[in-house]
C-alpha cells in the first residue's frame, strides 16, 4: 500500500515542480491531470477499440440509456404506484428489489434497494460521503450536487442546514434519519404524498414527484405549487 | 485510509451548488468515458472495491480540484495500466503496440442492452453467520487501515444500535486489495446525532450507516 501510494503521488497527478523535488527527471504525460478531458477521452476510447477491449456501440447504447430511459421519471412510478396501492407500499418496504422489478426496472446500482419512508414526524435524507453510491435503477445518474464536496460533508452534521439550502424548513420535532450508503445498499425516499391529491391518478401523480424528494432534500410539492 | 475522501463531518466545503435542469452528463466525453468505465469493469481485472480505493488513491488537492467525470478518467487509464491493459507506450501514442494482440470485448451491444449490473453476489448466505443481533447495542471500532475501508471516520470508536441486518457482503477492505473476499454480514446501524457530533447537535437527528461485522465490537 505505501509503495503504492508512493507511485501514485508521484505519478497521478504531480506537476513537473514535484517531479523535480522527488528527483525524478521526466513525467508520464498520460498520468497528470488532464488539460483536455474532451480529447483524452476521445483518445481512450479510440486505443481500446483498436485494442479490441471496448465496443463504441456498446458506450453509444449505454449512453442513450441514461440519456433516455433510465432516471427519475422511474422512481416517481414507483412512488406514485406506493401512494395509490397500500399492499404495494408494504411490498416495496418490505422487499424494494422485487417491489421495483414489478414495475420492470432491475438495472445496475439497484440488486440491494432499501426505501426509507417520511411521515409527518420522520425524515429522510440519503447520502454517500464516502463516494458516490446512488440508486441509478430508479433515479438515474446522480446528480453533480450529490457528488459534491459541500453536500457529501455536510449532510451528516448539519442536515437541518443542508435541507434549508435545499428550501426545505423542518419542524425541530421532526426527526431527521441521515443515510449514509456505505456498502452496497441503495436508499431511496419515499415522500409524503402532499395533501389536496386525492382526485389525481396514478399517472398524474407520477408528474410530481421529483429526484431530489426521493433524495429526501425536498418534499413533494402539491399541484398548486405549494410543498 | 485516512484519506480526504472520507469527508463526512467537514464544515468547510460551502454551500451545495444546485444546477437547475441538469443534464445526465455535461459533455459528450462524460458519457463516452462512463460507457468505457463498464466496458473495462466488465473484463474483470478488477472489482468495484479495487476501483473505489484507486480513486481515494487521487492526491487530495486533484481529487478536489478534477470533476467527478475526470477522476474517471483518470482511474481507467491508471487501472489498464496496472492491470497490463494497455501499456504507457500506447496510453502515450494512443496507438496499439506493434503486434499486439487484439482482445474481444466484453462489453458489447448486444451485452449492453441486456445487463447493467455489477453482479454483486447474492447477499443471502447460511453458512455465513451474523456476528450481532437487530437490537443490539454496538461501538464501531477505533480504526486507521491503510488501505481501503468503508468505515468513515466521523463513526469511529462511537455507540450505536443494529436496526437491520442486510445479509452477508464482500468485505471490501481485502476484496479491494485482491486480497479474498472475507464474506460477512452487514448492518444498519444507527447512531445518534449527538453520539457523532457532541451536545450541541439535534436531539431528534441521526445518521445511519451500513456496516460490516469487522468494523463492529459489542458496547
Amino acid at each position: 500500500m505505501d509503495t503504492s501510494r508512493q507511485t501514485f503521488l508521484t505519478a497521478a497527478g504531480a506537476t513537473a515542480a514535484e517531479n523535480v523535488a522527488h528527483g525524478q527527471d521526466h513525467e508520464h504525460e498520460h498520468q497528470a491531470v488532464p488539460s483536455d478531458p474532451a480529447l483524452r477521452v476521445k483518445a481512450l476510447e479510440s486505443l481500446l477499440v483498436e485494442k479490441g477491449l471496448v465496443d463504441p456501440a456498446a458506450l453509444d447504447l449505454l449512453v442513450d440509456r441514461f440519456e433516455n430511459k433510465v432516471g427519475p421519471r422511474n422512481g416517481a412510478r414507483v412512488v406514485a404506484r406506493a401512494w395509490v396501492d397500500p399492499a404495494y407500499k408494504q411490498r416495496l418496504l418490505a422487499d424494494a428489489p422485487a417491489a421495483i422489478a414489478e414495475l420492470g426496472y432491475t438495472s445496475g446500482q439497484g440488486e440491494h434497494m432499501l426505501v426509507v419512508e417520511n411521515g409527518p414526524k420522520v425524515h429522510n435524507l440519503v447520502v454517500c460521503t464516502l463516494c458516490s453510491c446512488y440508486p441509478w435503477a430508479v433515479l438515474g445518474l446522480p446528480p453533480v450536487w450529490y457528488k459534491s464536496t459541500a453536500y457529501r460533508s455536510r449532510a451528516v452534521i448539519d442536515p437541518r442546514g443542508v435541507l434549508r439550502e435545499f428550501g426545505t424548513q423542518l419542524d425541530e420535532d421532526v426527526e431527521v434519519h441521515v443515510w449514509d450508503s456505505t456498502a452496497e445498499l441503495r436508499y431511496i425516499v419515499l415522500p409524503q404524498r402532499p395533501a389536496g391529491t386525492e382526485h389525481l391518478s396514478e399517472e398524474q401523480l407520477a408528474e410530481l414527484v421529483t429526484r431530489d424528494a426521493m433524495v429526501g432534500v425536498a418534499k413533494v410539492p402539491a399541484p398548486g405549487g405549494k410543498a | 485510509m485516512n484519506g480526504v475522501h472520507d469527508m463526512g463531518g467537514l464544515q468547510d466545503m460551502g454551500p451545495v451548488q444546485y444546477e437547475k435542469e441538469e443534464p445526465v452528463f455535461h459533455a459528450p466525453w462524460e458519457g463516452r468515458i462512463y460507457g468505457i468505465n463498464s466496458s473495462l469493469f466488465l473484463l474483470r481485472k478488477w472489482n468495484l472495491d479495487a476501483w473505489r480505493h484507486q480513486i481515494e488513491l487521487l492526491p487530495p488537492a486533484d481529487y478536489f480540484r478534477l470533476t467527478y467525470y475526470e477522476r474517471w478518467l483518470l482511474v481507467n487509464e491508471q487501472l489498464a495500466l496496472k492491470h497490463g491493459l494497455v501499456t504507457e507506450k500506447e496510453l502515450e501514442t494512443g496507438e496499439p503496440d506493434p503486434g499486439s494482440a487484439k482482445a474481444t470485448p466484453a462489453l458489447t451491444a448486444a451485452v449492453a442492452a441486456n445487463r447493467l449490473g455489477r453482479g454483486i453476489p447474492s447477499s443471502r448466505d447460511p453458512k455465513v453467520p451474523p456476528q450481532f443481533q437487530v437490537g443490539q447495542s454496538v461501538r464501531a471500532r477505533n480504526l486507521s487501515p491503510t488501505g481501503h475501508t468503508r468505515l468513515p471516520r466521523y463513526a469511529r470508536g462511537k455507540l450505536g444500535i443494529i436496526t437491520i441486518d442486510h445479509g452477508v457482503y464482500l468485505f471490501p477492505d481485502t476484496n479491494a486489495h485482491f486480497q479474498g473476499e472475507k464474506r460477512q454480514h452487514v448492518y444498519s446501524v444507527r447512531f445518534t446525532a449527538r453520539e457523532l457530533w457532541g451536545a450541541n447537535a439535534a436531539s431528534r437527528d441521526f445518521v445511519h450507516l451500513d456496516m460490516w461485522d469487522d468494523y463492529l465490537e459489542r458496547a
